[in-house]
């Protein structure tokens, strides 16, 4: 056993082997690709996610970064939608729509880096809350019900103030508010993954924690943080969006929430400018129904009791 | 094979195991275990449930520390240092119960087998070891097996894989907690052939833990009846079951079909309670030699009601088996007070 076969080699062997494996991987993601495009709603929300992440990714391509400047803004304060500027202009003359495609851009980054730091957290802390029993659960399970009775709102103001308004920090104080939930749901499926009996075989095997963490119960808890991800970015859009809005985002960047907040206070809400407001209030709302949607539908395919509801 | 060893390969040395309970009460699931294990032994390890077979187990493989008494391996007691218990763990596997839950639905037949020599930093030869593993567990051609997850396989395949995941490391010993339990009784008896193959072939020392005397009868050398923490009996399968002499044995064996037991006892009594173990002789409140008065008889129904009874040693010199029970020692040896 310990002596490999005459004239066996061992490489070509193994390589098959990964190519194997490979080749089941990709079977995997196909029979996946197959359940989700069954969500109806999921492939709605999937296609117009594409459009909006190409469409932030094209607006250097579609426009000028000049577009923003104010300096030259070429429309008149307040200009409603025209054939020149689809959309109006906003209080400087700027277009909406160029702000909008520009904003998409912010609105997005702050989503999901924010959604990623809190996931990444929340995972880490509920996966050791699950695995580590004793004090270091209790501890750690103490911290996130802290963060929980906080409210998020105040906490992430508070955390803006503190650090100064930029984008790293209304990223922060969104992340650093937005894992509890998700810490728990974790710590709940890992406490789950734990009971099976394939971790006792696993530590009868000699599996140390990182073994038993990583190969056993990050797999298995892998759907569930995804799905959780891409429901968490619709409301990481919506708390930059907030924050945007109360003026504690960066305040050299065109976000929707502070498109929105300069909107409400050049008043175009009694200049009947409605175009100023509903643009960035249905774009926001565009893409948090459309990760929602996603995330509905991941859900439902790694979880299938949840479908038909 | 069932010949004595002088030197066992595990052996467990007045093994104590306390949990503690909600309310802070302590239960004691194992309570004073000597066991010897030779190599190339099958052991039975037989009892009800909750009687702390299962516990004994994990405390065997090191998956439990215990609360007294020590495990030894090779003459060698156990350490819990991670790294002794790491190559303690090369040694001694564990086979489970269920083979549905023992392996990860998300790994595939090659990466459950391989993960043993994974974790243990075996690099060479992986995948040959894996193909041979599973050869050995009647899995072939090994490499149609490779890449098929446990979904895709019948529960009879599902166990060889386990098994052949602990053979992988070359163990000493397999600890099989009900190995064939959740399976088909037509599944039960391939299983059964090859734990006895393996051991014919590689000299693998088993315990098998079970509730099933029948299966006892048909793989074990030798069998330990534990009974709420305790061995109570322990002796060559063959005497414990065709001449049980304990009266919880007795019980036991008196449902089984074809028992040498002329009349099948149905134990009365509540289920024991490992928080709250009877004074004296622990079978005593179901004893039905104590019930029917024959202890009264014999002169020993105060002891059984209060005398404890020692600990069982683990190896009976003569190969006769060790019987902790009053009413036996009595008619053992009419004129001592007590036969140890």
């Amino acid at each position: 056993m310990n002596t490999p076969l005459p004239g066996t080699p061992d490489a070509p062997r193994l390589t098959s082997v990964r190519a194997l494996a490979w080749q089941r991987r990709r079977a995997a993601i196909g029979r996946f690709w197959r359940e989700y495009r069954q969500q109806r709603a999921g492939m709605v929300g999937l296609a117009g996610l594409l459009i909006i992440v190409v469409l932030a990714l094209a607006a250097p391509l579609i426009s000028d970064r000049d577009a923003l400047d104010v300096t030259q803004a070429t429309g008149d304060r307040l200009q409603p939608p025209s054939l020149e500027f689809p959309l109006g202009t906003d209080e400087t003359g700027r277009s909406v729509l160029l702000l909008t495609l520009w904003g998409a851009r912010i609105s997005l980054l702050v989503g999901i880096t924010a959604t990623l730091l809190a996931m990444v957290i929340g995972t880490l802390v509920g996966i050791a809350a699950g695995h580590f029993g004793g004090w270091l659960t209790g501890l750690l399970m103490r911290v996130t019900d802290w963060f929980i009775v906080l409210p998020r709102l105040v906490l992430a103001i508070a955390l803006a103030a503190v650090l100064g308004p930029s984008l790293t920090t209304i990223v922060i104080a969104i992340g650093v508010t937005s894992w509890p939930g998700t810490a728990r749901l974790i710590r709940a499926q890992t406490l789950a993954v734990e009971a099976r009996p394939y971790l006792e075989r696993a530590k009868a095997l000699g599996a140390g924690h990182w073994h038993q963490m990583t190969r056993h119960v990050l797999p298995n808890v892998m759907p569930l943080v995804l799905a959780s991800t891409t429901l968490e970015v619709a409301s990481a859009v919506l708390a930059e969006a907030t924050l945007s809005f109360l003026g504690l985002g960066d305040p050299s960047r065109v976000s929707w929430g502070s498109m929105l907040s300069r909107a409400n206070s050049s008043g175009a809400v009694t200049y009947g400018a409605w175009w100023y407001l509903l643009t960035p209030g249905l774009a926001i709302l565009a893409v948090v129904l459309c990760f929602t949607l996603c995330g509905r539908a991941l859900e439902a395919v790694f979880n299938p009791r949840l479908r038909g509801r | 094979m069932s010949k004595r060893s002088p030197s066992p390969v595990l052996s467990a040395r007045g093994l104590e195991v306390d949990f503690r309970v909600r309310g802070g009460r302590r239960a004691r699931a194992v309570d004073g275990v000597n066991l010897d294990l030779a190599p190339g032994e099958i052991l039975a390890l037989a009892g009800e449930s909750g009687c702390g077979k299962t516990t004994l187990a994990r405390t065997l493989l090191g998956l439990v520390r215990p609360s007294a008494g020590q495990v030894e391996y090779a003459g060698r007691p156990l350490a819990y240092s991670t790294g002794a218990l790491k190559s303690y763990r090369r040694a001694v596997q564990l086979v489970l119960q269920d083979p549905t839950g023992a392996l990860n639905p998300r790994h595939t037949v090659y990466e459950a087998v391989a993960e043993g020599l994974r974790i243990h930093g075996i690099s060479d030869n992986e995948r040959d070891r894996v193909a041979e593993a599973l050869a050995r567990c009647g899995l072939r051609p090994p490499e149609r097996f490779f890449l098929a997850y446990p979904h895709e396989l019948s529960g009879g395949q599902r166990q060889r894989v386990v098994i052949a995941g602990a053979l992988v490391l070359e163990p000493k010993v397999i600890i099989a907690d009900e190995p064939v339990a959740s399976l088909d009784a037509s599944v039960r008896g391939e299983i059964l052939a090859l734990l006895l193959r393996l051991r014919e072939e590689f000299g693998l020392a088993a315990l098998v833990v079970t509730h099933d005397l029948g299966l006892a009868w048909s793989i074990a050398d030798r069998l330990a009846v534990m009974y709420l923490g305790r061995i109570v009996e322990s002796g060559p399968t063959e005497q414990v079951l065709t001449n049980p002499r304990h009266p919880y044995t007795q019980a036991l064996v008196s449902v089984l079909p074809d028992s040498p037991v002329d009349r099948s006892i149905i134990l009365s009594g509540e289920p024991p309670d490992v928080t709250r173990i009877p004074a004296g002789c622990r079978f005593h409140p179901r004893c039905h030699e104590l019930a029917s008065g024959a202890a009264e008889q014999a002169g020993v129904a105060e002891a059984c009601r209060r005398t404890p009874l020692p600990v069982l040693g683990t190896d009976p010199t003569d190969g006769a088996p060790a019987v902790a029970c009053h009413l036996h020692a009595a008619r053992l040896t009419p004129t001592a007070d007590s036969p140890k």
